[in-house]
């Protein structure tokens, strides 16, 4: 036990400010890169009906093809157009990386304010599960799930939102339990400030930047876990497009189509990366130390 | 320390029986009778009332989780209800040797990988063989395993047909059959876990480097190779060990992915075809065994750690 806690030193942050993201971009140019790639990924996942040359179930007489002038990354063997089934394969990647992590925030950040604000019993009965929790891996915990809830895009979804809770409970509270002690904190209850008041608008606040360098870092893992799930045929079921799944599909033809096996982890890599670099760089600028980097593979 | 590794097996053991209880009762609480799902996806219910009778799911809840308890005590994990009832236990002992030959060859890959990558970063740091080590750190942390598993394959064994792409032999039939199946496997699972090894080893080497005695061991003249093998890389594995419990999950959370990818039949195989296939006895145990894998390893780590370091003090 101790050992786990020894790993959650948290230092007290500064507030998050308006113009943070100006910096970042101008101090770190891996922010950039990242930045840039992942705007591309989002507007070509937003607009991918209209941007993508082929409907991404639409089959062509020509059957498996490499890449060529007409499919640039080639066709798989219901010749249907590679580039196009990755790019609306997108939409469910950063859809899912993005809401799981989201909900899993709001619960995470509700159980760990609450638990490390008012402390006690309550405190005692949400660690110990959050412990529980953080014995395992994130992404064994969503397959776990998934065997429970079943397959499908909104079972994986819970399933990983559940799994990745642990992760912002054990910093929100982390981070509560240091700002508590501030003066502020004692004014703003002398002048007769609710609890309510003080945890949501006095103490959260100012605890944003581990939870935002921590949600970036989880948004990539949730990706691969999404993908991962996908993968392994627990995801979504196979009349969407989705990386994990084109890379499944892509094991047959192994030995006759390398492209189906390259190009879909190369949309996975690129989009991961993107997101670490964003997240590296919002931790040096942040100076947050202690997140969970070796989340969810 | 004696009492402290009392303790945290107490607390282990408390945490297994709570993942048992948990992994029981969500299987059972979900809405929708999953079980009843599982069994008879065709109707005729009288068939399906015998049939609950004979799992004795026609008890309350908290018999059967009895009942069911107490043949986890004395390791009886039920029988697949998928095809052919074979126990699940025998199941379990055959994948469990492949889950585990799997998961120690990638970590020797990865040590082998990591440290050596590490050190040279730290100690030549800002050169460009750390940026190169930091670039491909970066790449090794965000390239998904399953997809090194299956670059691997269409390079290795697709194209250049150096090794077999899928199953898995045992040890006893050759050193070789065994370690060229399994070879493809461990570096798909070991690329990421090499990539985390390296940015430790490396950070908590600089860490270490800079201390007060780093700096009178340079001052007394000691041999470069000396100062770094005796004197500081001990040290930084201090912080290493730390996070090696999380790390080693890791590793067999990757494990459970690449099985499939290579068709070997360990813990993760049972456990995704068991997903796939509705067995939930057979889920059931392989998420048990998985737990109890990553249960124990933990407390492992936290042993060590005191071991390792008399400095760290429990309560």
């Amino acid at each position: 036990m101790a050992v786990m806690e020894a790993t959650q030193g948290v230092t007290p942050e500064r507030p998050v400010q308006r113009w943070d993201w100006l910096r970042l971009v101008a101090r770190d140019k891996k922010a950039l890169v990242g930045m840039i790639v992942l705007a591309i990924l989002t507007l070509a996942a937003i607009f991918a009906p209209i941007l993508t040359p082929y409907d991404p179930n639409a089959q062509d007489f020509a059957m498996i093809g490499a890449p060529s002038w007409a499919h640039p990354l080639g066709t798989d063997d219901l010749g249907r157009d590679l580039l196009s089934r990755l790019i609306h394969g997108g939409r469910i990647s950063l859809f899912v990386g993005t809401s799981t992590v989201l909900m899993a925030l709001l619960v995470g950040i509700v159980l760990g304010v609450s638990a490390g604000y008012y402390g006690g019993w309550l405190d005692t009965i949400i660690m110990r599960y959050i412990d529980l929790q953080w014995a395992f891996p994130n992404f064994i915990i969503a397959v776990y799930l998934v065997a429970v809830f079943g397959t499908g895009l909104s079972n994986v979804i819970i399933a990983i939102s559940l799994a990745f809770i642990d992760d912002f409970a054990r910093i929100a509270r982390g981070m509560v339990l240091t700002i508590k002690e501030e003066q502020y904190i004692a004014a703003a209850r002398t002048l007769g400030a609710s609890d309510n008041r003080i945890m949501w608008r006095h103490i959260l606040p100012n605890a944003t930047a581990p939870i935002i360098v921590q949600a970036t870092v989880s948004v990539s893992y949730a990706i691969l876990a999404e993908a991962g799930l996908s993968f392994l045929g627990l995801g979504v079921q196979s009349s969407t497009p989705t990386w994990g799944l084109i890379l499944a599909d892509s094991r047959s033809f192994i030995s006759r189509a390398w492209w189906l096996g390259v190009f879909p982890g190369l949309f996975i890599m690129v989009t991961v990366l993107s997101i670490n670099f964003l997240g590296d760089a919002l931790r040096d600028l942040f100076d947050v130390r202690e997140t969970k980097d070796l989340g969810a593979h | 320390m004696s009492g402290f590794i009392f303790k945290r097996t107490l607390w282990a053991v408390v945490v297994m029986w709570a993942v048992a209880t948990l992994v029981f009762f969500m299987l059972r609480i979900v809405p929708g009778d999953p079980i009843a799902a599982m069994l008879f996806d065709v109707g005729d219910p009288e068939a399906a009332d015998e049939l609950r009778r004979k799992f004795g799911l026609d008890q309350p809840v908290y018999i059967q989780y009895a009942k069911w308890f107490g043949r986890l005590l004395v390791g009886d994990l039920g029988n697949s209800i998928y095809g052919s009832r074979i126990a699940v236990s025998r199941v379990i002992q055959e994948a469990l040797p492949r889950t585990l030959s799997l998961t120690a060859l990638s970590f020797l890959i990865a040590l082998v990988i990591a440290v050596p990558a590490g050190l040279i970063s730290a100690l030549k740091r800002h050169s460009a063989l750390d940026h190169v080590v930091t670039i491909i750190a970066f790449l090794g942390l965000s390239m998904p395993d399953f997809w090194i598993a299956i670059l691997l394959i269409i390079t290795f064994a697709a194209g250049l047909h150096w090794l077999p792409a899928i199953g898995y032999v045992p040890l006893s039939e050759g050193l070789w059959p065994w370690f060229s199946h399994l070879i493809l496997p461990s570096i798909a699972i070991g690329t990421p876990f090499a990539a985390i090894m390296a940015r430790m080893i490396r950070s908590s080497m600089l860490e270490v480097l800079r201390t007060e005695y780093m700096q009178v061991a340079r001052s007394k003249g000691l041999f470069k190779l000396r100062l770094v093998m005796v004197h500081a890389f001990p040290n930084a594995l201090i912080p290493v060990v730390t996070v090696m419990g999380i790390a080693l999950a890791l590793l067999l959370a990757g494990t459970i992915v690449v099985e499939n990818v290579f068709a070997i039949k360990g813990l993760g195989r049972v456990l995704i075809q068991g997903i796939l296939d509705r067995d939930y006895p057979m889920v059931q145990g392989a998420i048990l065994v998985v737990s109890f894998i990553f249960v124990f390893a933990n407390l492992l780590v936290d042993v060590l750690y005191t071991v390792i370091d008399p400095r760290i003090r429990y309560d």
